[in-house]
């Protein structure tokens, strides 16, 4: 079923009390893509992604994940959901009371009644996906940006989510450790079969892994285009979406 | 043809439901059969035995999946278990044999994993730690003084119109140390004066000297409790505050900031938070005192033959000028100390949300500690002195 939609959302109207970030909002993830979201700085990219993992309410419009609607049951239906997500925080939002290992460690801990040494076994395994296996028993303070970042990943995969978000996966990473990113980006969606939503404007990033997307203006507080960023770029005709994907082809050029 | 055949742990359970797998095939040529359901979760998953490839040296081994039901990294981890094995015995693992997405999670997954780094848990000696605690002591007093120094430089240098304390922060801060905090102070007081009552009532009564509840109260008031006990609140409320404020602006960089600025510390974060203190704690100590002796009046009205000028004019006469000198100095002193303690225990902090709570705690333990070793001190000097 290669058409299957795993996330829907229609006419999502996002808001902080009487502020509107964003209205009308529609959009289908369909399984096993990259779907990227874009839009300037402030637009509500962020916001939207709260929204889709359940930290924030809309005021207004129906989200499906799967065949379940999410906001119409209760807080336990919706962290039954929350456990086929797993999610990558801006800066990794390691607990930073505890070790790398011991991160990926809690969610089994608490949601699975696995002995402690399958859960090791599973922490080492996700940790040697992303490849940071020697920090195992190292603190988040006592490792770098782009290894937080990695570590972060490997909590995300600890459940076996089957849809992964991303915010600003690259965001703080040179352009080697964030190419590699994008590699294992798209290494564990082919592996593990997963649906990948991410927040970004590394536009060479997306450009590069996004197969779907949508774009969010800040001024009209609503989408104004779909489509993957590539298509996007060559086809799109609205002025405001050109200029966000052309900027960079310029530089593109330049270099 | 099966000259060598190793087989799983659960061979015997039904065929779909568990995981599954054997070695076929000849020496030089082995196939890994899988097959079964591989879920992570069920935590049944399988470990390759470290000597399970050992009988065929150098051979080229290949996959047959074709009979596998469901899987999901918990076969990348028992296939991770091969990886290593095969890689320690030299054998060659043909992965093409795999479907794309075990192959492409399996080469992610390193054939000789790095040692994980450990921290260093070096022992010291007992004698050693106890040299070390005190070197440590003895330079905290010292940077804490210093810390002082600048702060009372700061402060100089602010009223000759060279250095810059932004007004707003001192507003703001005293506004959090004094109006903010009467609630609190009035009602510990309040009670702490009528717990004196109280006792001395109990007391006194026997010898018929009810009256003197009121001299009771108004030196105990005046001399110790007030100054003590709104220094032991404010340790707690606003000393807590300010390390916790401090090491989250430590964690942000913010500190880093500023120093990159050159806008120094001593000027623009202690110098308001000890001067509010100490702009406030006096007239804190003065209502403290107050309200205190308004809690011994009650309770002694209530529970003894008195009357209420009898009360008034009994604690006026009690205590004289000095008393209240010496309890008003005091509580300067407790400001100041709460100020630049917390202050200096904030700047100190580590950068992680673990820190800000560790940098909390030892400031409201080091303020309370602190105000009563330092009252203390002030009792014996008030023996000698005969105050």
């Amino acid at each position: 079923m290669p058409d299957q939609t795993v996330l829907s959302l229609r006419d999502i109207t996002l808001s902080f009390g009487p502020k509107i970030i964003q209205k009308n909002i529609s959009l289908d993830v369909r399984k096993g893509s990259i779907f990227a979201v874009m839009g300037g700085s402030g637009c509500g990219k962020s916001t939207l992604l709260k929204s889709m993992i359940g930290l924030l309410r809309p005021s207004a419009g129906e989200y499906h994940v799967g065949d379940e609607n999410y906001w119409a049951g209760d807080e336990a239906h919706r962290t039954d959901l929350n456990h086929r997500f797993g999610v990558l925080f801006q800066s990794g939002a390691l607990w930073s009371s505890m070790t790398v290992g011991e991160n990926i460690a809690l969610p089994l801990q608490m949601f699975t009644d696995l002995k402690p040494s399958v859960i090791r076994r599973l922490v080492e395994l996700k940790l040697g996906f992303v490849g940071m296996l020697q920090a195992i028993d190292l603190y988040p303070s006592e490792i770098s940006g782009g290894m937080c970042k990695r570590a972060g990943l490997a909590r995300a995969l600890a459940l076996d989510p089957d849809i992964l978000f991303f915010d600003e996966p690259s965001a703080g990473l040179d352009p080697i450790t964030s190419a590699r990113l994008d590699d294992l980006i798209l290494n564990l969606r082919d592996g593990l079969g997963a649906t990948i939503v991410i927040v970004s404007h590394e536009l060479p990033s997306l450009f590069h892994i996004a197969d779907d997307g949508i774009f969010l203006d800040a001024r009209t507080k609503t989408p104004i285009a779909h489509g993957s960023p590539r298509d996007l770029r060559d086809n799109c005709t609205d002025p405001q979406v050109h200029a966000f994907m052309h900027r960079e082809r310029d530089e593109e050029g330049k270099t | 043809m099966t000259d060598q055949t190793t087989t799983g742990p659960s061979a015997a359970q039904p065929a779909d439901r568990t995981p599954q797998w054997h070695l076929q095939g000849e020496q030089s040529a082995p196939v890994m059969v899988l097959s079964g359901t591989w879920q992570a979760r069920t935590g049944n998953i399988p470990v390759f035995p470290k000597d399970g490839l050992k009988k065929s040296p150098g051979a080229h081994l290949s996959f047959q999946t074709s009979d596998l039901q469901v899987w999901d990294t918990g076969l990348v981890a028992f296939l991770w278990d091969l990886k290593r094995v095969a890689h320690d015995a030299g054998i060659s693992l043909d992965m093409q044999t795999l479907p794309g997405p075990m192959r492409q999670l399996l080469e992610l997954l390193p054939e000789v994993p790095d040692d994980p780094v450990h921290h260093k848990t070096a022992r010291t000696p007992f004698l050693e730690t106890i040299g070390n605690h005190a070197i440590a002591s003895m330079t905290e007093v010292g940077v804490v003084s210093e810390l002082g120094a600048l702060t009372a430089k700061g402060a100089v240098l602010t009223l000759l119109g060279r250095s810059r304390m932004r007004m707003v922060d001192l507003l703001a801060n005293t506004a959090d140390a004094g109006p903010y905090a009467l609630l609190i102070v009035g009602i510990v007081n309040f009670l702490i004066g009528a717990i004196l009552a109280f006792v001395g009532a109990v007391e006194l009564q026997k010898f018929a000297a009810g009256i003197y509840v009121a001299s009771l109260v108004g030196i105990a008031m005046v001399r110790e409790m007030a100054a003590v006990m709104t220094a032991i609140i404010m340790a707690g409320r606003t000393g807590g505050a300010y390390a916790a404020r401090i090491s989250t602006m430590q964690g942000n960089e913010e500190i880093d900031a500023l120093n990159v600025f050159g806008i120094p510390t001593s000027t623009y974060l202690i110098l308001p938070a000890v001067l509010s203190l100490i702009i406030t704690m006096p007239f804190l100590y003065l209502y403290g005192c107050l309200i205190g002796m308004l809690g011994g009046f009650v309770v002694a009205i209530s529970m003894l033959d008195i009357t209420a000028a009898g009360y008034f004019h009994q604690t006026v006469t009690a205590f004289g000028i000095g008393q209240f000198i010496f309890g008003f100095t005091k509580s300067l002193v407790f400001g100041a100390f709460i100020g630049l303690t917390s202050c200096r225990i904030g700047l100190k902090a580590g950068r992680s949300a673990a820190d800000v709570g560790i940098a909390a705690t030892r400031a409201v333990v080091v303020g309370i500690v602190g105000v009563i070793a330092i009252d203390a001190i002030f009792a014996v000097i008030a023996d000698v002195l005969g105050i």
